[in-house]
C-alpha cells in the first residue's frame, strides 16, 4: 500500500502549511458524490486519527483513512500548471473512468 | 482531471460546488485580480506572467477594443482613441473634473457623468471601466477554470455614492457578480491580517503612479472604520521619473527633445528609479538622436532631488492627523501601498512622520488586490469562520423628525451593515388621520442641523384619541447602503414605504464636518432637546385641559376653573420665556390644579359607560 507525492507537490504543500502556521500534513480521501460516483477530498490535517494510514514522501506526511485507502492505493499526487490554472492532481491507477469535468470518478 | 486546492479540515467542497471568488483592484494606472488558493491569497497572472494590467483601453471601432499593455503601447500612435486613467472620470460631471485641475478636451458633459469622445463615438467611463473589468474577469475564469461566484472590487475610501454606483455598474456590464465594494485602505489592512489582530488605529500610506492617498482606519470589534482621508490626486510615482529626467536634461544640456525622445528618457528614468530601490547607484544607456548616451544616478542625488515631492506629502499627512484628532502616538501601524512606496526615501519619510517602521513585506502593488481576494473568499462562504467578520458601517446616524423639530435616532452611527431597526410611534392629536415622516441623517439633536434625506406620509389612520395609534417605523439598510423605511399602523394595517440612498452626495468632508459639529454642540443640543421636549408636553397638556373644560364644564367645582386658568396662564408665560426646568415646574402646577377635576371626569366617564348594564353582562365581556 502506498500513496506518493511528487517533489513539486511536496514543495507546495510545505509552503502552504508553513503559511497557514499549523498542520501536521495533508489528508486525502474519497467520498461519494459528484456526477460519476466518487470525489477526492484534499485538506490540511491538524491531527491524525487512530486508524489513519500515514505515508511520508519528501518530508510531507499524507494521512488517509482506511476506507479511502482502498480506492487511493498507488495514487501519486502531483502539482501542475495547465494554462493559467494551477493546482494538485490525483494520478490514481484504480480509476476506470471519470466524468467529463474530471472532478469525480468510478472504480 | 480538474486541478484541486487544499481545503481546511472538514471543509472539502463537493465537485462543482466550489465557489470561485476574486478580489479586483481597479486602479487609476494598473488593475489586478487575485484569488485565494489553498488558503493563500495570490495574484493571477496573464499568459506573459504579468500581474499588472495597465488600466488603458484603445478603441478600434464602435465595439472593438484592446485593453492593457498593447493599448498602453499605442497611446503615441492613436492618442484620440486610447483612454487612460478613466477612474478619475467615474461618476463625475465635467465641473467636478475641472475642479480637480484635470484638463481633457475629449470630455463632453452629460447629466451625472461625463462622456469621452473617440473617433468611433462617445463612450461612458462606466463602459471603459467595464472593458478593463472584463479583461480581468476572463483572466480569472481561465485561471480558475470556471465562472466567478463573486467578486470584491476595491474603491478609494473617499469615493462617494455616485462613484461607487458607477463602479458597480461597470462590473455589472462586465458580467462580474459583485458581492461588495471595499475601501482600498481597508483591503490593504486585511492583506496584512490587521483585521484579526488587536484593535487599533492604522495609517494606510498609498503612493500610486499618479495619486497619493493617506487614510486613517480604526479597527474595533472586527470593523474597520475610515476615520479620515486626505491626499494629492496629482502626485505619484510618475513625478519621481520626471524629476530624474529634468536632472538629466539639465546636466547633459539636452535641447529640443522630440516627444519620442522624452518618452525614451522617462522610460529610462523609471528603470533607474526602480534600480535605486535596491542599490545605491544605477546606470543606463539611451539613444538620443544618433548618439548613445550613458546616463546614471546615485541614491544621494535622487534623495535630494525628491525633497520637494516628499515635502508635498507633508500637508496631506498633517491634515489627516488633524482631521482625525490624533497624533503619531495613537498610530499602532503603518501600511505601505502602491509601487512608488518601494523608494527608500518614501519609506524613510513615512517612518519619520509616524515614528514607526511601516509594514512593507507584502508587494505594495498587490496588497490591495490580495486583501480584496481574502474578503471575497470569505464572503462567498469558502471560509466559514466566526472571527472573519469584516463589515461596513453607516457613517452617520439615521433617524426621524419628531414633534418639536427633534431628531429621533433609529439607526446609530457606526452600525454594521446590513441593519434593521424598528421603533413604535403614535399620534399627537385626537382624530389624527395621517402622519408625516421626515427621514434625516446626522448626529445633531435638532432636525434643522441634520441632513434631510426624504419625506413621506402614512395616511388612512382611523380616528383615534391621541396616543392610541401604534405606528411601527422600520429602517432597513442593506449591505450597499440602500435605506428602506416603512411605516405600519398596527391596529389597521395601513402602511407606506420609501427608499433612499442615505449617503448619496455626502462627501467625506461633509461627513466629518457634520460629526465635528455634533461634538462641538453636544451640550447646547442637549439643553435645546430638553426644552423642546418640555414645550411639546406643555402644549399637549394645555390642549387636553382646555378640551376637558369645554366638554365637562358641569363637573368643575366653584373656584376650580379660576385656579386651572391661572395655572395655564403661568404655563403660557413659561413657554415664552423660561427654560425646560421652568416649563416642567408649571406643567406640575397645571397637573396639581386639574387633579381632582380629572378624577371626577374619569368617574363620570366610567359611570356613563356602565349605565344600563348588569354585572353578568360585564363578566361576559371580560
Amino acid at each position: 500500500m502506498a500513496i506518493l507525492l511528487t517533489e513539486t507537490a511536496a514543495r507546495h504543500v510545505n509552503r502552504h502549511i508553513e503559511r497557514r502556521g499549523k498542520g501536521i500534513g495533508l489528508r486525502i480521501g474519497v467520498r461519494t458524490s459528484g456526477c460519476s460516483g466518487m470525489a477526492y477530498t484534499l485538506e490540511f490535517a491538524d491531527h491524525a486519527n487512530v486508524d489513519d494510514a500515514i505515508f511520508e514522501t519528501h518530508g510531507v506526511k499524507i494521512l488517509v483513512d482506511p476506507k479511502s485507502l482502498v480506492y487511493l492505493d498507488g495514487t501519486e499526487l502531483d502539482y501542475t500548471r495547465e494554462g493559467l490554472n494551477e493546482g494538485f492532481k490525483f494520478n490514481n491507477p484504480n480509476v476506470k473512468d471519470q466524468c467529463g469535468c474530471g472532478e469525480s470518478f468510478n472504480i | 482531471m480538474a486541478l484541486m486546492q487544499i481545503a481546511e479540515p472538514g471543509q472539502s467542497v463537493l465537485p462543482h460546488k466550489r465557489k470561485l471568488a476574486v478580489g479586483i483592484d481597479l486602479g487609476t494606472t494598473n488593475s489586478l485580480v487575485a484569488t485565494v488558493r489553498s488558503g493563500e491569497p495570490v495574484v493571477l497572472v496573464d499568459h506573459n506572467q504579468e500581474s499588472l494590467l495597465p488600466s488603458v483601453v484603445r478603441y478600434f471601432d464602435k465595439d472593438a477594443c484592446l485593453v492593457g499593455r498593447e493599448a498602453l503601447a499605442s497611446q503615441d500612435i492613436d492618442p484620440y482613441n486610447t483612454i487612460l486613467s478613466v477612474k478619475r472620470y467615474m461618476g463625475r460631471e465635467l465641473a467636478d473634473i475641472e475642479a480637480l485641475g484635470i484638463q481633457n478636451d475629449r470630455l463632453s458633459d452629460a447629466v451625472g457623468m461625463v462622456r469621452i469622445r473617440t473617433d468611433y463615438g462617445e463612450v461612458s467611463p462606466v463602459e471603459v471601466s467595464a472593458e478593463i473589468l472584463r479583461a480581468l474577469r476572463l483572466r480569472a475564469e481561465v485561471s480558475l477554470g470556471g465562472p466567478l461566484a463573486g467578486a470584491v472590487i476595491t474603491v478609494p475610501a473617499y469615493f462617494d455614492e455616485a462613484q461607487r454606483l458607477a463602479t458597480r455598474d461597470a462590473a455589472k456590464l462586465a458580467g462580474i457578480p459583485v458581492i461588495r465594494l471595499l475601501n482600498e485602505p481597508t483591503a490593504a489592512a486585511v492583506a496584512y491580517g490587521l483585521d484579526v489582530s488587536a484593535e487599533g488605529l492604522y495609517a494606510i500610506f498609498d503612493l500610486g503612479g499618479g495619486t497619493f492617498d493617506i487614510s486613517l482606519l480604526r479597527l474595533q470589534r472586527g470593523v474597520f472604520e475610515v476615520l479620515a482621508t486626505s491626499g494629492d490626486s496629482t502626485l505619484g510615482g510618475d513625478d519621481f521619473d520626471r524629476i530624474i529626467v529634468n536632472e538629466w536634461v539639465r546636466c547633459n544640456e539636452f535641447l529640443g527633445l522630440s516627444v519620442h525622445e522624452q518618452r525614451t528618457l522617462l522610460k529610462a528614468a523609471r528603470s533607474v528609479k526602480e534600480s535605486l530601490s535596491q542599490s545605491a547607484k544605477a546606470e543606463i544607456q539611451v539613444k538620443i538622436g544618433n548618439c548613445v548616451i550613458d546616463l546614471g544616478l546615485d541614491i544621494t542625488t535622487f534623495e535630494s532631488l525628491s525633497k520637494p515631492l516628499l515635502g508635498r506629502m507633508q500637508a496631506p499627512l498633517k491634515r489627516v492627523m488633524r482631521d482625525a484628532g490624533l497624533d503619531w502616538n495613537d498610530i499602532s501601524g503603518v501600511v505601505m501601498v502602491g509601487g512608488a512606496t518601494r523608494m527608500p526615501q518614501v519609506q524613510h519619510m513615512a517612518a519619520e512622520f509616524f515614528r514607526s517602521n511601516p509594514l512593507t513585506n507584502l508587494d505594495p502593488d498587490k496588497v490591495v488586490a490580495l486583501g480584496a481576494a481574502m474578503q471575497a473568499n470569505n464572503l462567498v462562504g469558502n471560509e466559514p469562520s466566526e472571527d472573519w467578520l469584516l463589515l461596513d458601517v453607516i457613517p452617520l446616524s439615521l433617524g426621524l423628525e419628531t414633534m418639536g423639530g427633534l431628531t429621533e435616532k433609529i439607526v446609530p452611527r457606526n452600525s454594521t451593515l446590513p441593519v434593521s431597526r424598528a421603533q413604535d410611534f403614535t399620534t399627537f392629536r385626537d382624530g389624527q388621520s395621517a402622519i408625516s415622516l421626515h427621514i434625516v441623517q446626522g448626529e445633531r439633536e435638532l432636525v434643522s442641523d441634520c441632513r434631510s434625506l426624504a419625506r413621506f406620509e402614512l395616511r388612512g389612520i382611523p380616528a383615534m384619541v391621541a396616543g392610541a395609534a401604534r405606528i411601527r417605523v422600520t429602517f432597513e439598510v442593506d449591505t450597499d447602503g440602500l435605506l428602506n423605511v416603512s411605516a405600519y399602523e398596527l391596529n389597521t394595517g395601513v402602511s407606506a414605504t420609501v427608499s433612499v440612498k442615505p449617503s448619496y452626495g455626502l462627501t467625506d468632508e461633509e461627513i466629518s464636518a457634520l460629526l465635528e459639529s455634533s461634538q462641538l454642540h453636544a451640550a447646547e443640543d442637549k439643553l435645546l432637546r430638553s426644552r423642546r421636549e418640555a414645550e411639546v408636553e406643555a402644549i399637549r397638556l394645555k390642549e387636553a385641559v382646555e378640551q376637558a373644560m369645554n366638554k365637562s364644564n358641569e363637573l368643575l367645582v366653584p373656584g376650580e376653573e379660576k385656579a386651572i386658568q391661572n395655572a395655564l396662564c403661568l404655563l403660557d408665560s413659561a413657554l415664552k420665556s423660561e427654560d425646560a426646568f421652568g416649563i416642567r415646574e408649571k406643567i406640575d402646577l397645571v397637573n396639581q390644579a386639574t387633579y381632582s377635576f380629572a378624577s371626577r371626569r374619569m368617574d363620570a366617564g366610567i359611570r356613563f359607560a356602565l349605565k344600563g348594564h348588569c354585572i353578568s353582562e360585564m363578566e361576559n365581556k371580560l
